[in-house]
């Protein structure tokens, strides 16, 4: 069934997503770490749908439609901010800091 | 046999991770990235989930990360020097993430009978033996109308309100991201 060691792998890798977002600067490998929470937790997802049905799978599908509308909208973004800074570094984009 | 794969894979997906947020170069990270999401692709058709692995390696690995491969090119960022934070962040990250690996992790020990159990104990749940009928359900449903009938079906008849809703999401994505990367308003 590996119910345990799927759910054990999602936890791993959404915690290394979260490290990836709390450690870089480059915005576009942040969006990557993002990328990599939303797979940890499609992954549980797939592990429990094992054991409570099809709905799993569906949620899944949604999870991906989010992921690949905020990428699309999340990179438009950063090429905007890019064309005004020249930079994607996030140490850079302080214009909200007092 | 399973056993031995799946942990073979999650080494690689988890290797894969970790080299994908240490990489100073945005495109190998990204690479690293395709590599970790094939590893988990591998892990769903383990998973008796084949359809949503095809759909994680056309969508994740080719839409998805063919996007962010494309903005890292089209901003001329392969080259970029180290963008690790400061001694400080990293120590709090440790912190932090370590905290949250210790929480996650005892997901590791659960076992079906386990979950079905603490289940037990909902008030809404009486019987330990009918809480996993809807996976027995579907396994059979997967047998009789094949991978694909066996998500449709859910998919079209109970989601069809959210699974319209989404392509709502989808038009609002596709304006706004032709409206934000536009050169004048």
């Amino acid at each position: 069934m590996l119910l345990g060691p799927a759910l054990g792998l999602s936890a791993i890798l959404f915690s290394l997503g979260v490290a990836g977002v709390l450690l870089r600067r480059n915005a576009i490998v942040l969006f990557m770490c993002i990328e990599l929470m939303l797979n940890a937790v499609n992954l549980s997802f797939v592990a429990l749908a094992q054991l409570h049905g099809a709905s799993g799978y569906v949620m899944v599908f949604f999870v991906m439609t989010v992921a690949a509308a905020e990428a699309a909208v999340g990179l438009a973004i950063i090429i905007g901010i890019f064309r005004h800074k020249q930079s994607v570094d996030l140490g850079n984009i302080n214009l909200l800091r007092g | 046999m399973t056993e031995v794969v799946f942990y073979i894979l999650a080494v690689a997906a988890v290797l894969s991770a970790t080299l994908c947020i240490l990489q100073k170069n945005p495109v190998s990270a990204a690479l690293w990235l395709v590599s970790t999401m094939f590893s988990l692709a591998a892990i769903y058709v383990l998973l008796n989930a084949q359809f949503i692995a095809a759909i994680q390696v056309l969508v994740y690995a080719g839409a998805v990360m063919v996007l962010f491969l494309f903005v890292i090119m089209l901003l001329n960022l392969g080259h970029a020097e180290s963008d690790i934070r400061g001694p400080s962040t990293v120590a709090a990250t440790l912190v932090i993430v370590g905290l949250l690996a210790i929480e996650l992790v005892g997901l590791l020990q659960y076992t079906p009978r386990q979950l079905a159990s603490e289940l037990s104990q909902w008030p809404t749940f009486t019987d330990p033996k009918t809480v996993f009928v809807a996976g027995e359900l579907t396994q059979q449903e997967s047998v009789a109308r094949g991978v694909v009938g066996a998500v449709a079906a859910p998919l079209f008849q109970v989601y069809l309100i959210p699974f319209e809703i989404t392509s709502i999401l989808l038009l609002v994505a596709i304006i706004g991201a032709v409206v934000l990367a536009k050169r004048k308003v």
